[in-house]
Order: C-alpha cells, then sequence, then structure tokens
C-alpha cells in the first residue's frame, strides 16, 4: 500500500509515528500551520513556528524517506485578534518563496466570527495576489455547517479564486455536498470520535464517489491516529472496494490536488 | 456487533445522565431531540448533524471561547426579534 498523509500536523507529533506512517507505506506528509493549543503572544512566535514548518520537520520527516510539505497562515483559532493576525500575515509572503511550502493553510473559520471572517479574507487575497493553493479548515461540531456555508460564501466572492484550487477539509454528511457542488475538493478528517470515523468516510464515498475528494488524519496533540488513512484503506478494502479505488483515493487524489503546486514532486 | 454495542452505549448514557442529580443541561436536550433523526426514512446521519447544528448564517460578534459544545443552545435558535418577552 502506498499513500500520502495530506494533512497531519507532525511537529505535535513523536519520531515514532514518522517511522509507523513511513512503514506503513506512506510517501509525503503535507502539515497545514496549526493553533499550538495556546495563543502565541507574537508574530516572532509564528515566525518560529514557520521555520520550524519549512526547515527542521524536513529533515526529521527525511529520516524516514518521507518528504515534508507545508501550508502558512495563522489559524482561525487565533484570527479573533485582527492586529496580531495582521502582523502574521505580513511576514508570510516571503516565506511563500520556501521550497516546501504549497500554499496557505488551514485558514477558515472556527467560532463563525466578524473578526474571523475579516481574518479570512485576508488569507484568501494573500493567496489570489501569490497564486497559492489554499487549504480551508471548517469549525468543528455545532458551528461546521454554518461556517462551511459563511467560508464557501467568502471563496465565491472572491473572483480571483478557482475552486479547484481549493481543499475544504473537515467535510462531513451535512456539508459535503455544498462542497463538491461548488467545484471545490473536499477532504475528509478521519477522527476516533469528532469529524468523520473510517466507517462514515467510506459512507460518504459511496454516496458522493472519489472525484476531488482526499481523507487525512490530521494527527495533531489530540486525540487523533496518525496511521487513521491506512486503516481507512483496510476497511475499504473489507467493504469491496477495488485496490485501483483504494490507490485512488490515498495516493493519487492527494498528488493530483497538491501537484497544482510546481513545488510537490511526487507523480501518480 | 458494532452496531449492537453502540445502541447499547447510547441506552446506558441516557440511564446515567436521568440517574443524575444536577441541573437540566441543552446539549442533552439536544441529542435526545437529534435521536428522532433515527427514525427518518434516509439520511440520518446527515439529519442528526443538522439537528445538533447552529441553522442560522450571521456571524457572530465576537468569538468568547475558542470550544465548541456538540449542540446549538436552544435560546439562540430563535432569533432575538421573534422571541416573546
Amino acid at each position: 500500500m502506498r499513500y500520502i498523509e495530506p494533512h497531519g500536523h507532525m511537529v505535535s507529533r513523536t519520531t515514532d509515528d514518522y517511522q509507523a506512517m513511513a512503514t506503513a507505506g506512506c510517501e509525503a506528509v503535507c502539515e497545514p500551520a496549526f493553533w499550538a493549543g495556546f495563543d502565541r503572544s507574537s508574530a516572532d512566535g509564528f515566525y518560529d513556528y514557520f521555520c520550524q514548518l519549512t526547515e527542521h520537520e524536513p529533515k526529521r520527516a527525511a529520516k524516514f524517506g518521507l518528504q515534508h510539505y507545508t501550508w502558512l497562515c495563522i489559524n482561525p483559532k487565533e484570527s479573533e485578534d485582527v492586529s496580531l493576525a495582521d502582523h502574521v500575515l505580513a511576514i508570510i509572503p516571503p516565506l511563500l518563496e520556501r521550497p516546501t511550502v504549497l500554499g496557505i493553510g488551514e485558514i477558515g473559520l472556527n467560532k463563525n466570527s466578524k473578526n474571523e471572517i475579516n481574518v479570512l479574507e485576508k488569507h484568501v487575497d494573500l493567496a489570489a495576489r501569490f497564486n497559492q493553493l489554499i487549504l480551508v479548515h471548517t469549525p468543528h461540531l455545532e458551528d461546521k455547517y454554518k461556517g462551511t456555508r459563511l467560508i464557501l460564501d467568502v471563496l465565491k466572492n472572491d473572483r480571483r479564486i478557482k475552486p479547484e484550487r481549493c481543499i475544504i477539509d473537515h467535510v462531513e454528511e451535512h456539508t459535503v455536498k455544498m462542497v463538491l457542488d461548488a467545484g471545490f475538493w473536499a477532504g475528509m478528517t478521519l477522527y476516533p470520535e469528532s469529524k468523520c470515523t473510517p466507517a462514515r468516510a467510506i459512507d460518504i464515498m459511496d454516496v458522493y464517489g472519489t472525484e476531488q475528494i482526499w481523507m487525512n488524519s490530521a494527527c495533531d496533540w489530540g486525540i487523533s491516529v496518525p496511521l487513521a488513512v491506512p486503516r481507512t484503506a483496510l476497511e475499504m478494502r473489507k467493504r469491496g472496494y477495488a485496490e485501483d479505488t483504494i490507490d485512488k483515493m490515498i495516493y493519487r487524489n492527494p498528488i493530483q490536488f497538491m501537484s497544482q503546486s510546481p513545488k510537490f514532486k511526487i507523480k501518480a | 456487533m458494532d452496531a449492537r454495542s453502540k445502541l447499547l452505549d447510547l441506552a446506558a448514557f441516557i440511564d446515567r445522565v436521568e440517574r443524575g442529580t444536577g441541573g437540566a443541561d441543552f446539549r442533552f436536550a439536544a441529542f435526545r431531540s437529534a435521536l428522532t433523526a433515527l427514525e427518518a426514512r434516509k439520511n440520518r446521519a446527515e439529519k442528526v448533524l443538522l439537528a445538533l447544528s447552529d441553522p442560522t448564517k450571521m456571524p457572530i460578534p465576537a468569538a468568547t471561547t475558542k470550544a465548541a459544545t456538540g449542540a446549538y443552545p436552544p435560546a439562540a435558535k430563535t432569533p432575538k426579534r421573534h422571541r416573546k418577552k
């Protein structure tokens, strides 16, 4: 089995996790910028984090033969402070030139506030000006349905944004259709409790197919499983999916999306 | 077996909450309300999720917490102009 982990917060994981992922067939891991579990106090804290993502983490992954790519932003959980967000947005443009940066992400909304939308619009503008791919986080639990609709409005309202260059992540049964119908890519996050369980993710594939959709573990410092993607592939096999379809879902689809950035080196 | 186990977990959870002596929790009311979606003819998972979701589209003035609770508070479900005084 070969696969891509298109969304993993590896700075929060142990080296053992890298080893296990490589053993399971992972060829590349892609790490969007994330909330650390606490609020950073300054843009300098973000600069250090961005250096960790673009300099240190690729070396750690390379020890196990894994390619490591990243996405930069200030996460929506820290977007209520617009002044801080402005400072962070100002340091991002030169970092976009680094060789493993695929785009802007994971941007989006958390509690669906006016300031979060303001900062989201600024990120979308940044992506448009620098011709970057976009990876979007949709809110948690009761806030997801509303937040997904608001996010789609922001993206659709900017005529420079091409839906096929945006992935809307963490979709569930009540949001996947609106995302795919609007021409965006959809990401399913495989969590033991929230978001999608492997069984539900495969249910969504049963209904909506396997075009413009991927699966990720979004493994981070919370309850999450770094091997969720290959385990879900085993579940797909158990449910009768063909090997070619499994390969498309866990390998070729992520490559198809991320190859829109010339920096992504793996070819299907 | 998996579904049977999960069904029993739900039944035991409801019994456990109802044995409790604490005050009412809007999340439990929302949970019970969402259970009715299981009687739908199709798209039950989607209907459960929608029953637990904020149905509005107006951004909130400011985020005062980062956390989600799992259900939309009933007081917030009725727009202010429609609420009885």
